[in-house]
């Protein structure tokens, strides 16, 4: 923020989560306090770009800077969200801004997380399209109506907030798939155009994949693409039951 | 080998890790080579410094243009060919853009087939809208309707498609691992990458065949960008160093409509649902510039428009440095079903909704029309001393990061969705080709590989000096200040001696953050180092072409001059000079087009 007049600027007091796998020592809270321009109501991620030309050990993951490519997952002031588009005049209490990485899956290092337990359960649901065409050059027909199935659906940016805000997520992340996975199951499952919907059925159908889900809504509250994955997971839930019936 | 400390990598004992195929970068066009190779067979890996999906192919909006004739049942591919020849201001090559618009359907259904949830029209087919530079019947039909979208969430609709298709493929990723530089054995043939992986910090060689760069854009030249963080011509970079060319690296798009102060993107898509722009006093003011096709102007005549009115005063805001553009007459239902992910954008970003006042945009850096040069197999060409094309073994490039060049001096709005899937493929198809006639690629020696070490253990060894994060502000301010939408001979003077300034700092830059595990700041002193070289290319050429071409707008030369500059740039980094190369007037299908004064 070299090119802001000293009188433009205000001291935000920032703490963040540190902790650095080469030395090897117990995480910590490093609190910083930094400069932010008084009249504009700046990003997280902002604020994190600033203190890290403070501190350029911290480290933390960003790509897109506009919300859709699901980089920058962080617990925020104590919920999950994308810090490059929470402004700090939603995020800040009392002055004070605390970031942590997103909780319940294994810290790298400072912000960022192990996600690969959160990508195989993905990989699980068969995340793509299963039909049975034969390539003949031409789309498949879908009309408005199921392609509207999809909306709230597809739009997932995988950034993990609502997987790792579930604590049925955090007690058996290998068990059971979690809010993200299920979404896109749902996804796969509403398209008109795919063919495996008994399938994918089947494999959901255990004591853990879906039905861990007890509907603490947490996934809902979170995501930064105001998707309801609750209610994808509804919809299974009814679908298995229906078949059991 | 664990970067740790101020420790040297050598050759001797580097680790290496060998594969028949590697492709450099995520994206789109990443996506669509390793998808390609994967299906073969061959053991492939796509390196890529971010998780794919995070790649900036992701942001894309609109569309991808493309003449599948949904909605238009006469639509034409020779007709898009047309639009996107005109597009370029004749630097486009003809036999490339011919190949890209005739195979685009084909691609497109691909995409369709694979899950790409395509918007729909009332039949059932994909739906398509108008887009900027858009004609039928070669310009005398009127405006068409020819990009296919998936609301305005195209790229991440695409990337998220082709990451699963790579999934199902069995695609072997090796995420957040970055790309160093090339390594090139005696013969000059590309033998694989010196590459990372970030989480540990241990450097490998990744030997292979074939390696393809589909690294993307370089946006970050420029303080105010439509471009990821991550968009640092990482690719372009490593070309460079390791002696290749590049190719019209002047040409860089301004799109009109990036967020006032934020410089996201709103795409050109809102203009062709119905949106157009005002200036302060409200009038409509490209019916003036462009009285035909108005806002659907190509993106360099509405950019250029948009500087005039601000430059004349009639800019809107306290300062008077923007325009707005207007939506709210769409209706709200229309913004939530095309548009709903600019109403999320313009609400974050400009505290604005749409569907009540208009939105404050300003021509804002977006897509590298330049890049590394290739054929339409996407094999890397560079130029030889007496003037003639040579393909470098073992060397491919697509996407942003490639110039193949079907965008020449300025590209159409959803063209480059469709550059990265047609040509991704052809670089695959070529591989796997190649593959099964034999690749004779020797290896490279100790020395060799100790040569592409040179940058990182520079870095690495750094013992004082500056840091990177001021440098990177000081080039992206005078890219800013003398390399914007109007150029000047005086401004660029100027502009050049500031960059060489900037070099000699460079080459003092220090990494004080010595650690290994997933050391972001070395990330980033390196994408620096890249960042300078795609500057530094797009500054000695924009000087060097003088004339008006496209995107490339010079106060002191204000007119295309084909007599001398139908031609591309050919940059090399040692030598710091521009040559020129033909353009391809031979398409094998069609007449070639022939260059008329362009209007809209």
């Amino acid at each position: 923020m070299n090119s802001i007049a000293a009188e433009q600027l205000k001291t935000l007091k920032i703490s963040i989560y540190r902790y650095d796998p080469d030395v090897g020592n117990k995480p910590y809270m490093q609190s910083l306090d930094i400069d932010i321009p008084k009249d504009k109501d700046i990003m997280v991620l902002d604020a994190l770009q600033i203190a890290k030309e403070v501190d350029p050990t911290i480290s933390f993951r960003r790509s897109c800077r506009e919300g859709v490519c699901g980089s920058d997952g962080m617990n925020i002031n104590g919920k999950n969200g994308l810090g490059c588009i929470t402004p700090l005049s939603e995020a800040v209490k009392g002055n004070k801004l605390e970031l942590r990485p997103l909780p319940g899956l294994p810290v790298v290092k400072d912000l960022i997380v192990d996600m690969t337990q959160f990508v195989d359960q993905y990989k699980k649901i068969q995340p793509y399209l299963i039909t049975e065409k034969v390539n003949d050059g031409k789309e498949i027909p879908q009309t408005i109506e199921d392609r509207d199935k999809l909306d709230g659906l597809y739009e997932c940016i995988m950034c993990g907030c609502c997987s790792t805000a579930c604590p049925s997520f955090w007690w058996n992340p290998d068990k059971f798939l979690g809010p993200a996975a299920l979404l896109q199951a749902y996804r796969f499952i509403s398209d008109s155009r795919d063919v495996a919907t008994e399938d994918r059925l089947d494999q959901l159908e255990d004591a853990f994949s879906v039905f861990r889900c007890h509907g603490i809504m947490n996934c809902v509250s979170v995501c930064p693409k105001g998707l309801n994955p609750n209610k994808a997971i509804n919809e299974i839930k009814k679908m298995l039951i229906k078949r059991a019936v | 080998m664990a970067m740790n400390g101020k420790g040297y990598l050598e050759a001797s004992s580097l680790p290496v890790k060998e594969f028949d195929g590697i492709i450099v970068g995520g994206g789109g066009s990443g996506l669509m080579a390793g998808l390609q190779l994967a299906q073969s067979g061959m053991n492939t890996a796509v390196v890529s410094k971010v998780f794919p999906t995070r790649s900036h192919t992701v942001s894309a909006q609109g569309g991808i243009t493309c003449a599948i004739a949904s909605a238009d049942p006469n639509d034409d591919w020779r007709w898009h060919m047309y639009d996107t020849v005109k597009g370029s201001d004749f630097i486009g090559d003809q036999d490339s853009i011919e190949y890209m618009c005739q195979e685009g359907p084909a691609t497109v259904f691909e995409l369709e087939n694979m899950g790409l949830p395509f918007s729909r029209t009332e039949e059932g087919k994909i739906y398509q809208r108008a887009f900027g530079g858009q004609s039928k019947d070669y310009g005398k039909g009127g405006q068409a309707e020819r990009t296919c979208a998936a609301a305005d969430r195209t790229g991440h609709a695409l990337l998220h498609t082709l990451y699963q298709a790579n999934i199902k493929a069995g695609t072997n990723f090796l995420s957040e691992w970055f790309a160093v530089d090339l390594v090139l054995n005696d013969s000059k043939q590309v033998t694989g990458v010196i590459a990372f992986e970030i989480e540990s910090g241990e450097a490998y060689f990744l030997k292979a065949k074939a390696t393809v760069l589909a690294t993307g854009g370089a946006g970050r030249i420029y303080k105010s960008t439509t471009n990821a963080l991550i968009n640092t011509g990482d690719g372009t970079g490593m070309a460079l160093r390791a002696g290749l060319a590049v190719q019209d690296m002047e040409m860089w798009q301004f799109h009109p409509t990036g967020i006032h102060g934020a410089g996201t993107l709103v795409t050109e898509g809102c203009r062709g649902e119905g949106g157009y722009l005002i200036n302060k006093d409200g009038e409509r003011f490209m019916e003036r510039y462009a009285p035909n096709a108005k806002d659907l102007a190509s993106r360099d005549v509405v950019a250029r428009s948009m500087m005039l009115e601000i430059i004349e005063g009639r800019g809107c805001g306290p300062e008077k440095d923007h325009c707005f553009l207007k939506l709210d007459h769409l209706g709200a239902e229309l913004l939530h079903k095309r548009l709903p992910g600019i109403t999320e954008l313009s609400k974050t970003f400009a505290h604005v909704d749409p569907a009540d006042h208009p939105i404050p945009v300003v021509p804002t850096c977006h897509y590298a029309m330049g890049g590394i040069p290739t054929n339409v197999h996407g094999q890397v060409l560079t130029q030889q001393a007496d003037g003639s094309d040579k393909v470098v073994d073992g060397l491919y490039a697509a996407g942003e990061a490639a110039c193949v060049s079907v965008h020449g001096g300025n590209r159409l709005g959803g063209n480059s969705l469709l550059d990265l899937v047609v040509f991704g493929r052809s670089a695959g198809l070529h591989i796997e080709d190649s593959f099964k006639q034999g690749i004779g690629i020797s290896e490279p020696t100790n020395e060799n590989i100790n040569e592409s070490l040179k940058n990182i253990n520079r870095v690495n060894s750094s013992l004082e000096g500056e840091n990177s994060p001021k440098i990177k502000k000081d080039l992206q301010e005078v890219m800013q200040m003398s390399f914007g939408v109007f150029r000047s001979e005086e401004n660029m003077k100027q502009g050049i001696e500031e960059i060489n300034t900037i070099r000699e700092r460079s080459e003092g830059l220090h990494l004080a953050d010595k650690s290994s595990k997933f050391n972001t700041a070395r990330v980033e002193a390196l994408e620096l180092l890249n960042l300078l070289e795609v500057a530094e290319a797009t500054a000695i050429c924009a000087y060097e072409r003088k004339e008006s071409r496209g995107a490339h707008s010079r106060d002191d030369f204000p007119e295309r001059d084909d007599e001398n500059w139908l031609k591309h740039s050919i940059y090399f980094k040692g030598s710091k000079e521009v040559s020129k190369r033909d353009v391809n007037f031979r398409p094998k299908i069609v007449q070639a087009f022939q260059p008329f004064t362009r209007t809209y």
